[in-house]
């Protein structure tokens, strides 16, 4: 099989971690002007989609970014790969200031940086057969790879899983999962050393997700390609993340490696994020674990809460918390690199607690009814 | 053909069921290889609706739409009526003998004889056979009407659309004091001072009054493409703007330019006999069904005929192009797929 790949094993993986990060994101700000007034439209004011983002990917790495829909994950997916402007900060990829470079000067560096789409039907072009999407990536680059660019595009559908003789289909020929296979080879076709992965299986059906994630691990492993994976499934990042950073509302709350953010989670979010994954317990066996559920909706990040963004939905919030913004730091007793942005961090475990944290009222006197009713135990 | 590799132990959603009676169905499953890198077996992409199972001949949306087309009654009649259109207007002798500016008036509203199928208008004109030539003026102001009318307002539209912001804004704004114009009222007008007496003048009138309407459809339908992530995949490889647009939004938009356009072409073949008949459009000696039948309206009591058979033949071509033009839509419009 492994003969097969052509792709050559990129230099620096994940066994040789180098000093200097493949991408550095420092203080990643993306605020979409909204205009409005009449007769003449000015700016009134701005959603802040990411607000100070830090961030860094190691060469061969693969880095998770999680949260709920809404919260600038994918904002920050696209500004990476300069589909949008950023309003401020700076990425740096391998040592190079891309923040606001243009065409002309991203031009090298696009074809080391790809993105796969969330939405498999939209990500491919209708009119183009499959053999043109993932060729058009050496044309537009003036590539001319050995063997001419059907033998190499050939060579990707095998890769991917797809067979080559799929070169002359159209998309909408494939389903969803075979469509994000043809996504997956377009951007393995530049031997991309970092991919932005915007939610690669959401969209697809739970016994063709695991394919797409085992594909896209398969070639993370064999190709060394840095990955970050912005995901709102946290068993899914669990699965293929080394490190995972938590965002809520445009914001990093919590980074760490995939042990530190799954078993010692410091910030209230990070818990209650974990509390609602679906896991089978076995009672006797697995060791009860904590439940919390939040009450509301995110805030609106036209016009977010001061100090801690979380604040308006956590249980632990006070005064302090409206005032001050936490600062992403290292907690004591956190391992080295498992950063937190929070006043009042929980205990780094996820186990059950005394009392459930329960924020809607309703939903409270719902569960202390039946608990106090004759059904009741505990 | 590569092993398949050693299942890996990952996600516990992995295990499908292999459909080997499916693939075998295809009637081509055996041959391929279908294994892939975790041990399972792909989905094979859905056989033609036909039946005849996927092969490597390329099937764009295009030849979709023109297998649909081919089966569609309505297709099949309208282009049957527009291509004997465009046949008698490109040879009309070969139906039609004689010339249809030889008149004599000793026949002036005679009705259906030998050699004069639909009698003689008011003039001593033979109807038949300046129906037949009519059909030559009608076809060729519609068809440069509307082809002029696509491209201009395509350009200007798909350009708004696509690069948005200040230009965007100003077009918009031209074309909405374009819809404001009212069409017959700016061509009484506009036409009134023109003495040339070719078709020239109403095509440009034709053209200036209708780039709007494309305009505004396909910088609707460019802004729509515009926002799919192919485009934006596109933009992430460092494609230029020139590439983004030819390759990937203009073949995804051109389809409501099309189907608007074949029915708009109706529309201008009625619109050039109205202003023909309002005496601003076309001028005798040219021949046109909107000068007959603006000819022949104060007849109507004695010579009925002469008014009927070029109004016929109007309504006929106008509804083929029409029908058309919704044969076309049906086949193009992936929503009804």
């Amino acid at each position: 099989m492994s003969d097969n790949l052509t792709l050559p094993t990129q230099q620096g993986s994940t066994d040789t971690p180098s000093p200097e990060p493949l991408l550095k994101v420092e203080g990643l700000t993306k605020h979409f002007p909204i205009h409005g007034g009449f007769p003449i439209k000015r700016k009134v004011g701005a959603v802040q989609a990411v607000d100070g983002v830090d961030l860094t990917v190691g060469v061969g790495e693969s880095v998770g970014l999680v949260g709920e829909s809404g919260c600038g994950k994918s904002t920050t997916g696209r500004l990476i790969t300069r589909l949008l402007e950023p309003t401020a900060g700076r990425i740096t990829y391998s040592g190079q200031d891309i923040t606001h470079a243009s065409r002309r000067r991203l031009a090298p560096v696009r074809s080391e940086i790809q993105m796969i789409f969330q939405d498999p039907y939209s990500s491919l072009n209708p009119r183009q057969t499959v053999g043109t999407i993932i060729k058009s990536p050496m044309e537009i680059n003036g590539i001319e790879p050995t063997g001419g660019r059907e033998t190499r595009v050939r060579e990707l559908l095998e890769l991917v899983g797809l067979s080559p003789e799929h070169y002359n289909r159209f998309p909408h020929e494939f389903s969803g999962g075979q469509r994000q296979r043809i996504g997956v080879a377009r951007a393995l076709a530049l031997q991309p050393k970092l991919i932005v992965a915007d939610e690669p299986v959401s969209a697809l059906d739970v016994s063709i997700q695991a394919q797409v994630v085992n594909l896209l691990q398969k070639v993370q492993r064999e190709l060394g390609i840095a990955f970050l994976f912005i995901a709102h499934d946290l068993a899914v990042v669990r699965h293929f993340s080394q490190r995972v950073a938590v965002m809520y509302l445009g914001k990093i709350v919590e980074v760490g490696d995939r042990e530190s953010i799954y078993n010692g989670p410091r910030h209230p979010y990070t818990h209650a994020l974990l509390s609602a994954v679906p896991e089978v317990e076995i009672e006797g066996e697995t060791p009860a674990r904590e439940r919390i559920r939040l009450y509301g909706d995110v805030p609106s990040p036209i016009n977010p809460p001061s100090g801690c963004r979380f604040r308006t939905r956590c249980w632990k919030a006070q005064d302090k918390c409206a005032t001050e913004e936490p600062p992403l730091v290292q907690l004591s007793g956190n391992r080295p690199g498992h950063l937190t942005a929070c006043h009042f961090p929980e205990d780094p475990t996820t186990e059950r607690r005394d009392e459930d944290v329960i924020l809607d009222p309703a939903l409270r006197a719902l569960e202390s009814d039946a608990e106090g009713g004759p059904a009741g135990k505990k | 053909m590569p092993e398949p590799m050693p299942p890996e132990p990952l996600l516990s959603g992995g295990g499908r069921v292999p459909e080997d009676g499916a693939i075998a169905a295809t009637g081509m499953g055996g041959a391929m290889d279908l294994a892939t890198a975790e041990g399972e077996t792909l989905e094979r992409a859905p056989a033609g609706p036909d039946g005849t199972g996927p092969t490597d001949r390329p099937r764009s949306l295009w030849s979709d739409a023109w297998r649909d087309l081919r089966r569609n009654p309505v297709f099949i009649l309208s282009g049957l009526v527009i291509l004997f259109l465009v046949f008698v207007s490109l040879w009309p002798s070969v139906i039609a003998s004689g010339s249809p500016l030889k008149c004599d008036l000793a026949k002036a509203q005679e009705g259906s004889q030998q050699g004069a199928p639909f009698g003689y208008d008011g003039q001593g004109c033979n109807v038949y056979t300046r129906t037949v030539y009519g059909a030559r003026t009608s076809v060729t102001v519609g068809v440069l009407a509307t082809l002029g009318v696509a491209l201009f307002g395509s350009v200007l539209g798909g350009l708004a659309g696509f690069f948005g912001g200040v230009w965007d804004s100003v077009l918009s704004r031209i074309t909405d004091i374009f819809f404001a114009i009212p069409v017959v009222l700016g061509g009484l007008v506009l036409l009134s001072v023109v003495t040339s007496n070719t078709v020239w003048p109403v095509i440009g009138f034709m053209v200036l009054l209708g780039w709007p309407q494309i305009s505004r459809i396909a910088r609707g339908s460019v802004i729509t493409a515009k926002q799919n992530d192919y485009v934006q995949a596109a933009r992430a490889l460092g494609a230029s703007n020139s590439r983004m647009l030819l390759r990937h939004i203009a073949p995804n938009a051109v389809a409501p330019v099309i189907v608007v356009a074949t029915i708009a072409l109706g529309t201008y073949i009625a619109l050039e006999a109205t202003l023909s008949y309002l005496g601003v459009g076309l001028k005798p000696p040219t021949v046109s069904w909107g000068i007959d039948i603006s000819a022949a309206s104060p007849y109507i009591r004695n010579a009925p005929h002469a008014l009927l058979w070029p109004s016929g033949a109007l309504a006929l071509t106008v509804l083929a192009f029409i029908m058309l033009g919704d044969a076309v839509r049906d086949a193009l419009d992936p929503k009804l797929r």
